[in-house]
């Protein structure tokens, strides 16, 4: 089923008029003409779409907590900041249905009241924002946006913000810091956004791609979404493939969809390149636990993972990963996991805001260690300090980038000890150009 | 039971019970209660708004959220920004997690900073020495390179060394609140960030001189006093001068007759209320110009009280004085006292203690 990417290879779609001869913007007359902004409120909660950024926390439920004290002006915010290694779904979306996005801004921000809403695009992405841009003036030049919508008396104004390039910036609190022009680092919390956000007024931060799915909810109800996908992992999804598979690039899958099927069938991914075999998997974006490839395709149990919230999360950290933002990431036998651990721990030292002392100081410790073992010059105690660093990291930041920086480290520590260890007793093999360890158990 | 006024909330702090109106962060709350059981703080500072939650120091264990919800919080919290809740229960020193975050904290802050006390002016008075002689550990498992800057002169007063900065903002929080004009903020991100002004710019403000007194460790010092004397053996006097631009309310500290420094009046937790201005810090150093008010009580937190690092440090003994007293108010003297064993054995709380372990009492 696809919900989102249904008329994506249309020719011209990124344009009004072949979006709206293919049905769109009718979920916005829908909402703005025949329903209450609760009863759109009521819709999303329905259609129990979670977020979609990473985190996965009902989009409904979030609605639901925005404060509304009198005579404050109440945002709406659209996390376009997409930076995660491996993930370019919302930049696809984007470029492809920039009016879909524009719709669901329209209809999202609506539902919660809010008269100026805000795109924070990431800064890379220029030519992405100039689509927008056009997206709006079409929308506005059509009666969709600016003051009187549809005759409705409901005022809207959307502005399309580029961010400074920074991977924190897409955290909610440093976006919004960075939306208010200062320097992108995450607040305290609380108080939370949806009690004091954007210039300290309620605020709520979305997903391009959450944002994305009311257009549907809106005109097939939330409940007809709510058939989509498996148990609490509701609705379709965005997952960006990439890595040593047939078929990189972006899919929109059921949630629920076997793992299996979607890494080998021809649909999907296609299978590991020819000739190779699978070694291992990021299923969510850098920032989840890396897993062996047969960790990923069954769990611990022995039952077929399923790429849904709670089954790739089965096991916890000691055996599962995350969804995550859907950065889909395969290695086979050729991909060396120190250097990928090393390539990771080098972004989130160059990505840490440098605001409080254990992701600061950490990432970069554990980058040059890492760094150390990568080129030879590792010892064996070293696995236990990077253990024990990435644990003194975790959960003791202000905000999830510690944890995102601990987590790669800490699982492919605890699933491919064997190959670090390998990199410390063999330092002249394992630094040879395109040297890589193989161990068949770790092989799927 | 005793009436407790409406607008206070209950909080315990290592088994020690405090009563504090709401809004109060869990640190002030410990602060109130004393030295003991309060959570070291390296960023924070009460008189700056917004500061904290950096250093991530004084992380406590919630061990439950309050009396409505007595879940507990599931990570480690920041205690100087999260505020409290009535009947919230925070483990501080008595949680093994708690002094293991804060140990790892000391080591992530060190791994940066040179350990060259002995030719840094901040010696003495420098609260991350305090901080990791009190929390951290003996050793270091850095075997890295550390991060090193040239020092660089801001404005005709002060020196900055980076090299020495834990990135705490205070400076930053300082330069922003205190002063009118910032120029002075942070550059780069991550464990390249510095702090600096804006393109080399000198700070040029009547109250820049603040920022020496706000800073933790020896990043940021005073270039009228640099590398004249160790700070324990000066002498510190407080005095007052009618000033019209600041309260005038200082310390001198003295080496003989002569005044070297001149500093704002800090309290009990290395805070200063009374900012001061640049013409009484660095410009009026005669006796004269002051009224001497009498010797500096000093306080814990200063290396001017003698044999500070080696008492009181492991046993605390105010701290287990007041827990033994509020248990103790907790005892019902009401119940009969018994003598002899047969009647002991029949009490209800013998019972009670009985069923709870009967292995380790050995009886039946």
């Amino acid at each position: 089923m696809k919900i989102l990417t249904e008329h994506i290879n249309t020719p011209g779609i990124e344009t009004f008029e072949v979006y709206r001869k293919k049905g769109g913007y009718t979920a916005v007359e829908k909402a703005i003409k025949t329903m209450s902004p609760e009863a759109v409120v009521e819709e999303v909660k329905k259609s129990g779409v979670r977020g979609r950024g990473g985190a996965g926390f009902p989009m409904g439920m979030k609605w639901s907590f925005l404060a509304k004290p009198e005579g404050v002006p109440r945002y709406l915010v659209c996390n376009a900041d997409e930076s995660e290694p491996g993930t370019f779904k919302d930049h696809y979306l984007m470029k492809n249905l920039p009016h879909l996005l524009i719709e669901g801004m329209i209809i999202s921000s609506y539902a919660l009241g809010a008269n100026k809403s805000f795109i924070y695009v990431r800064g890379e992405l220029m030519y992405v924002i100039r689509i927008l841009e056009k997206a709006i003036e079409e929308a506005k030049a059509a009666g969709f946006l600016g003051k009187n919508i549809l005759g409705s008396g409901y005022d809207l104004e959307l502005v399309v913000h580029p961010g400074g390039g920074a991977y924190i910036c897409g955290e909610e609190t440093a976006l919004l810091e960075s939306l208010e022009g200062k320097r992108g680092n995450p607040r305290n919390k609380p108080p939370f956004p949806a009690v004091k956000g954007l210039y300290q007024c309620p605020t709520v931060v979305n997903n391009v791609e959450s944002i994305a799915t009311t257009s549907w909810i809106i005109n097939n109800g939330g409940e007809a979404y709510a058939t989509y996908g498996i148990g609490k992992s509701t609705g379709t999804k965005l997952i960006s493939a990439s890595g040593h598979i047939n078929n990189p690039g972006v899919y929109e899958i059921n949630l629920g969809l076997s793992c299996d099927e979607f890494l080998n069938s021809d649909e999907y991914c296609g299978g590991v390149r020819k000739g190779h075999t699978l070694k291992a998997v990021v299923a969510g974006g850098s920032s989840v636990p890396i897993v062996p490839g047969h960790l990923f395709l069954k769990t611990a149990n022995g039952e077929d993972r399923l790429m849904s919230y709670e089954s790739l999360s089965d096991g916890g950290f000691a055996t599962g990963t995350m969804l995550g933002s859907g950065g889909f990431i395969v290695f086979d036998e050729t991909a060396c996991i120190v250097r990928n651990t090393w390539n990771f721990a080098r972004f989130y030292e160059h990505e840490s805001c440098g605001q409080c002392s254990p992701c600061r100081e950490g990432t970069g410790w554990m980058q040059k260690v890492l760094n150390r073992i990568e080129h030879g010059k590792g010892s064996m105690h070293d696995i236990d300090l990077l253990v024990d660093i990435s644990k003194k990291i975790e959960g003791n930041t202000i905000c999830p980038l510690g944890d995102a920086a601990a987590w790669p480290v800490a699982s492919a520590i605890r699933h491919f000890r064997d190959e670090f260890e390998w990199h410390i007793k063999h330092p002249i093999e394992a630094t040879k150009p395109g040297a890589v360890y193989m161990k068949e158990s770790v092989l799927a | 039971m005793e009436n407790t006024a409406p607008q206070l909330f209950k909080v315990t702090i290592d088994g020690v019970e405090v009563e504090v109106p709401p809004g109060t962060t869990i640190l002030q709350a410990a602060r109130k209660i004393g030295p003991e059981v309060a959570p070291p703080a390296m960023c924070y500072y009460e008189p700056l708004k917004g500061s904290g939650g950096k250093c991530r120091a004084c992380l406590v264990r919630v061990s439950a959220g309050s009396a409505k919800d007595p879940r507990p919080m599931p990570k480690l919290v920041a205690s100087c920004i999260t505020p409290i809740q009535d009947g919230m229960v925070v483990e501080n020193f008595t949680n093994p997690q708690v002094v293991d975050a804060r140990k790892s904290v000391v080591e992530f802050l060190l791994i940066n900073h040179p350990l060259d006390c002995p030719v840094c002016d901040q010696a003495g008075e420098c609260h991350l020495q305090d901080f990791s002689y009190e929390h951290g550990v003996g050793t270091t498992r850095y075997e890295e390179d550390r991060r090193t800057f040239e020092k660089e002169d801001i404005g005709p007063y002060i020196q900055l060394h980076m090299t020495r900065c834990i990135l705490c903002y205070r400076c930053v929080y300082t330069a922003d609140q205190i002063t009118d004009k910032r120029v002075h903020g942070v550059m780069n991100r991550g464990d390249h960030a510095e702090i600096s002004t804006y393109i080399g710019q000198a700070i040029d403000n009547d109250f820049s001189g603040n920022v020496i007194d706000v800073c933790p460790v020896g990043a940021l010092t005073d270039k009228t006093y640099r590398f004249k004397n160790r700070v324990w053996f000066s002498k510190p006097v407080d005095a007052h001068c009618e000033c019209e631009k600041c309260s005038g309310k200082v310390q001198l500290w003295y080496r003989g007759d002569e005044v070297i420094r001149v500093t704002a009046r800090k309290n009990e937790w290395g805070e200063v209320n009374d900012f001061i201005c640049n013409t009484c810090r660095f410009e009026r150093k005669q006796t004269s110009q002051w009224t001497i008010e009498g010797p500096t009580k000093v306080s814990r937190a200063s290396v001017i009280s003698a044999n500070k690092y080696s008492k009181n440090l492991v046993t605390k003994p105010d701290f287990a004085l007041k827990l033994a007293e509020s248990q103790y108010k907790k005892i019902d003297d009401d119940r009969p006292y018994l003598h002899e064993m047969s009647d002991i054995q029949q009490s209800e709380d013998y019972k009670a203690l009985m069923a709870k372990d009967e292995k380790y009492f050995g009886h039946k």
